[in-house]
Parts: C-alpha cells; sequence; structure tokens
C-alpha cells in the first residue's frame, strides 16, 4: 500500500507545481512526476518477489522482475538530462518570468 | 540483411559523434551530413524494394531472447516512413547547407542524432523502446529548437520541452501500466490484448493519449502553433516532416497491433480527428505570417491522415498512408518555399513582402505547385489522396467526415490563395510610394537584407529554391503516377488489417 500512497502524494504535488507560473517550480514539478512514473514503472514490476534476479542466488519465484528496473534506470538518465536542459532554459530567459507574473 | 536493420540507427549516431568531436573543414562536414542523409535515403529504397511483396524483416538486436532484446521490425509500412523522412531529412538539410545554417558548429550533430531517432522510432517493435527512441529524436529538437539563441527560440524553445516532456512522462507511465497488466511491451506479444482485456486497453489508451499529444490533435495542439513559429525556417521544415508524423506513425501501428483495430472505438477518433480539420483550418485565417498560417494547416492535416485509422478499413487505410506520405512532401515543400522567401527577405509577414512572382519565378512555381496539392487540386498528390480518403469515408458511411474533409480543403485553398496574393502576387510594399517605417524595419540580422531605397535587391539564390521545387515535384509525380505509391500503400494497409505476419516476425525468434 505504500507504493500507490507514495505515488498519489508525488502526483499530487507534481500537479501543483507545474501549474504554478514559476520555470523552476514547473521544473521541481516535473521532477516530482518522473519520480512518480518511476515508482509505477516499479510496481509494474510486482514488489512481491524481492530476491536478487540472478539464476543461481535465488529460485525464479522469489527473484525480482529485472526489466521494470531497467526501464526505470533509462527513464532516470532522460528525465534527469532534460532537467538539467530546462533549468538552462529558465536561466536563459529569467526576465520572461518576472515581467509577466508582477 | 536482417543484421543490417540497426545500421539505419548506427551510422547516424556514429557521424553525429565524429562531428561534435572533430574540427573538419567546412566541406568536410557538410558532405558528411549529406552523404549519411543520401545513405540512408539509398537504404530506405532498398527496404522498401525488400518489402513490397509484403515480407517482413526483423533482428533481435544483441540476440536476447524472449522480448528483452532491442527489436527492430520492417514492413511495408515502416519501409516507406523511413524512405520519405530520409528524403526530408536529406532535402532539409540540403537547404541547411544552402542558406548556411548548417554551419552552426552543433547544428550538424543534432540532425544526425534526430535522424537516427526517427529511423529508430520507426523500426522498434516495443513500446517501451519507442519511448526511448522519441526521446532520442526529441533531445536534439530542443538544442534545434534554441540554436539560434534568440530569445524567440528560447520561449518556444520552453513550452516545446515542457509539453514534451509531459507527453513523455504520460507514456511512460502508460508503458508501465500495460506491463504490470500485461507482463511485456513487445508488440508481437501485446497482438490484441487490448481487445481481450480492458485492462490493457485502459493503459494502451494512456499510451495512445500521449502520442495524440504529440501529434497535436485538437484539443491538444496548442504547443505546435506557439513552438514551431519560433526556430529557423529549415529547422521548422524538418520538424513539420518527422515529429508529428512519427506519432502519427505509432497511432496506426499501436492502434492496428494492439487494438486490433477495434471498431467499437473507432467513432471516437472519426468525431475527434473530424473537429481537428475543422480547428486546424479555421485557426489559419485569422494568422498574418506565413509560417503561422502553414503550422495551423499541419494541424489540419494531421486530421486528415488520421482519419485513415479512425475509418479501420482497408481503403481507408490505405488513404491514410498515402495522404501521410504525400503530406510530409508537401508540407516541407511549403515550409521550405516560404522559408527561402524568409531567409532572404528577412521576414514572413504577409503585408511586408509581394511582388515575389515576377522576381522569383521558381519560387513562386515550387510555393503554387505545393500550395494546391495541399489544397488537393489535380494533377497534384494531395488529389489522389483527398480522392482516395473522402471514398473510404463516403464507403464506410462515415457522411460527415466526409463533408468536413470537403469543406476544409475549399478552405485551405482560401487560406493558400492568401500567402499567394500576400508573398507572391501583390505589388512589393516597397516599390512605388514610400511606406517610410515599414521599410526601414526589416528583420534585423537576417542576411540578405537591404535598406530601403537600395535599387537592386539580391535575389533568392538557386541553392536554397531547389529544396523545394525537389519536393514539389515528388509531389506531382505522386499525382501523375499515384499508383505506384497507391500500390505501396495498399500493401502497409494490408500489413495493418491482418497483422499475422508482422505478429510473427516480431515474436518469432
Amino acid at each position: 500500500m505504500t507504493l500507490p500512497i507514495a505515488i498519489g502524494v508525488l502526483v499530487t504535488g507534481a500537479v501543483y507545481l507545474i501549474l504554478q507560473r514559476d520555470m523552476v517550480r514547473i521544473i521541481l514539478g516535473f521532477v516530482l512526476l518522473g519520480h512518480s512514473v518511476n515508482l509505477l514503472l516499479l510496481s509494474a514490476g510486482g514488489t512481491f518477489r524481492r530476491g536478487r534476479p540472478l539464476l543461481e542466488t535465488a529460485p525464479a519465484e522469489e527473484a525480482a522482475d529485472p526489466l521494470p528496473q531497467a526501464f526505470v534506470l533509462t527513464a532516470i538518465v532522460i528525465t534527469f538530462s532534460i532537467t538539467i536542459y530546462m533549468f538552462t532554459l529558465a536561466a536563459a530567459s529569467e526576465d520572461d518570468d518576472t515581467e509577466e507574473a508582477s | 540483411m536482417n543484421a543490417a536493420l540497426p545500421l539505419l540507427v548506427a551510422v547516424p549516431i556514429l557521424g553525429a559523434a565524429l562531428l561534435t568531436v572533430l574540427e573538419g573543414p567546412r566541406w568536410l562536414r557538410r558532405a558528411l551530413l549529406l552523404t549519411i542523409g543520401a545513405g540512408a535515403l539509398a537504404a530506405g529504397t532498398c527496404l522498401v524494394q525488400l518489402t513490397r511483396n509484403g515480407q517482413v524483416y526483423a533482428h533481435d538486436l544483441g540476440l536476447w531472447r524472449d522480448g528483452v532484446a532491442i527489436p527492430f521490425v520492417v514492413d511495408a509500412f515502416s519501409a516507406l516512413m523511413v524512405t520519405t523522412t530520409a528524403l526530408l531529412i536529406l532535402v532539409c538539410s540540403v537547404f541547411a547547407v544552402a542558406t548556411g545554417e548548417a554551419d552552426r558548429r552543433l547544428f550538424s550533430p543534432l540532425v544526425l542524432v534526430l535522424s537516427a531517432g526517427v529511423y529508430g522510432a520507426l523500426l522498434t517493435g516495443d513500446l517501451f523502446n519507442l519511448f526511448v527512441f522519441v526521446e532520442v529524436l526529441l533531445v536534439p529538437s530542443y538544442g534545434l529548437l534554441t540554436i539560434a539563441g534568440t530569445l524567440r527560440g528560447v520561449r518556444g524553445g520552453r513550452t516545446y520541452v515542457t509539453v514534451s516532456l509531459l507527453t513523455s512522462t504520460t507514456f511512460l507511465a502508460g508503458v508501465a501500466l500495460v506491463y504490470g497488466v500485461a507482463g511485456t511491451v513487445q508488440l508481437g506479444e501485446l497482438a490484441g490484448a487490448a481487445q481481450e482485456s480492458p485492462l490493457v486497453a485502459s493503459g494502451m489508451g494512456v499510451v495512445l493519449l500521449a502520442l495524440c499529444v504529440k501529434a497535436a490533435v485538437v484539443p491538444v495542439h496548442g504547443w505546435l502553433t506557439r513552438s514551431y513559429t519560433a526556430p529557423s525556417p529549415a529547422v521548422t521544415a524538418l520538424f513539420s516532416g518527422l515529429h508529428t508524423k512519427v506519432a502519427i506513425y505509432a497511432v496506426y501501428r499501436l492502434y492496428a497491433v494492439v487494438f486490433d483495430g477495434d471498431s467499437s472505438l473507432l467513432w471516437v477518433g472519426v468525431l475527434v480527428f473530424s473537429v481537428t480539420m475543422l480547428v486546424g483550418v479555421l485557426g489559419a485565417v485569422g494568422e498574418k505570417s506565413t509560417r503561422s498560417i502553414l503550422v495551423f494547416h499541419m494541424i489540419s492535416q494531421i486530421g486528415y491522415i488520421l482519419l485513415g485509422v479512425a475509418l479501420f478499413t482497408e481503403l481507408g487505410l490505405m488513404a491514410g498512408i498515402f495522404y501521410l506520405v504525400h503530406n510530409m512532401v508537401v508540407k516541407a515543400s511549403l515550409f521550405l518555399s516560404t522559408g527561402a522567401a524568409e531567409h532572404t527577405y528577412g521576414t514572413g509577414e504577409l503585408d511586408r513582402l509581394g511582388g515575389l512572382a515576377r522576381r522569383e519565378p521558381l519560387l513562386a512555381l515550387a510555393f503554387l505547385g505545393a500550395a494546391l496539392s495541399l489544397a488537393g487540386l489535380p494533377p497534384f498528390s494531395g488529389f489522389v489522396a483527398k480522392l482516395v480518403l473522402i471514398t473510404a469515408a463516403f464507403e464506410d458511411g462515415r457522411w460527415m467526415a466526409a463533408a468536413v474533409a470537403v469543406v476544409v480543403s475549399l478552405i485551405t485553398l482560401m487560406s493558400m490563395l492568401k500567402i499567394w496574393d500576400g508573398v507572391f502576387w501583390s505589388k512589393d510594399p516597397e516599390d512605388g510610394e514610400d511606406h517610410g517605417p515599414a521599410s526601414g524595419s526589416e528583420g534585423a540580422g537576417a542576411p540578405g537584407t537591404v535598406t530601403a531605397g537600395a535599387p537592386a535587391k539580391p535575389g533568392v539564390r538557386p541553392a536554397v529554391v531547389l529544396p523545394a521545387l525537389v519536393l514539389t515535384a515528388v509531389s506531382l509525380g505522386f499525382g501523375l503516377g499515384s499508383q505506384v505509391l497507391l500500390d505501396l500503400s495498399a500493401q502497409a494497409a494490408a500489413h495493418l488489417v491482418d497483422t499475422s505476419t508482422y505478429v510473427e516476425a516480431v515474436t518469432s525468434r
């Protein structure tokens, strides 16, 4: 039950932040959204199997599903790089924000 | 032969790496960009030849088994798309070289990575890899949007990046839901799963929603008109042919394979895509610059293309695929011809341009041909595309959609005539009486701009006109020799109606 609650809290925070005017807050919102989807991906593999996903170390029915973890790893890299790029965009057009918000 | 498929992705990325690291002379960098583009076009043409009789080739990269590998699949539909996108990338690269855009330090590497992402997304047979390749396609696009470093570019880039990231995250959430329910994201194993299980259908619904945002379907189209007017003409032309069209390809493929063409949901598509046609074309009415008019027409045309999948008859799919190829070529041609005018004269505003028909007959020819094709007049490819699509809609009993398609064609023609009148036919506002402030304040920093009152203006150079002219000629060729493309589209549609060959090729190893 922890996983759905965590996903819900993260999505709530993300939606609130993305709807703000300030670019930096929007970006932080996307960071939260990225985390929530990563948790969703993990939960898709099933959290009841916790064993190491290696053939010799754990029986097949206990081994965790490695595929969603690989997905999450890829997604983290992509979200991270785009987040950095968005911060540069926010810095490049700072005036634009303050001007319109006033 | 199968093992060579990933080269379509690998070679452009290698080329991009080379161009980033090596400081070669200018001609060498240009040559590398164009050679890889031409190579991809040649490879695409070979693939079309190989798949035209219904063969499907597949390769699992890394030779992992049981749906863990990166599957590359090519059938008639993806081969056709690869060839068309390769043609567009090559032609837009030529335009960028001719306008000097390609000499920006990172332009060529970004275009090469972008093309790798496009080919990957077209060839992959796996939902998660589709996500990854779409990201590979998007990340260089963010760079290309802001490469000019103007504030307008940064603003457009901001809209584009936020919307893209939100859609990509939604897409990923959809993939997670599908994996959680079905236990696989490989298209071959997912075949027909959405029709059997409502849970898979809901997950796929999230994926399709994300793809519809990427394809700029009304009501989630607003980002397109904001961001596509920001970058340079070469980049807009490139984006118009690639980004939304890859999403459209994915909608076709996923609905055919995973939903198995479920007919109980089609009315939603017919409704939404008819509204897309109408809203897009009406949005263009109030616009005053060439590019913003064309961008709104893009949305309208996306409605036409997707109507094909919403009909989901063999004729409808064939019409949609024909329309897709036709539209990619014609739209890029329009962006390139108006972009050539914008590049040379420093503005795309309708009331600040004029008289180009006399001064630039070749450019006028390229634009007029493509504009008539977009509106659907013979002998261009647009006529055949609309005829087949509207016939398909009538045969399927979708009277309203067919009527909307006809009405929207008329408004499209009016809109094209507005550009024709403003840019090419009307008198040059700088000829005759002096307009004072209007003539002195041309776009700052644009090359080729001259101050008002100068007796001779530099015209559009032939190398800048050539790309648009080539694409208009291709559209004319598709119109006159439409049977060839119709046969290819029919073959592609056959694989979408009966997906068994495709599914077998993906899952067989």
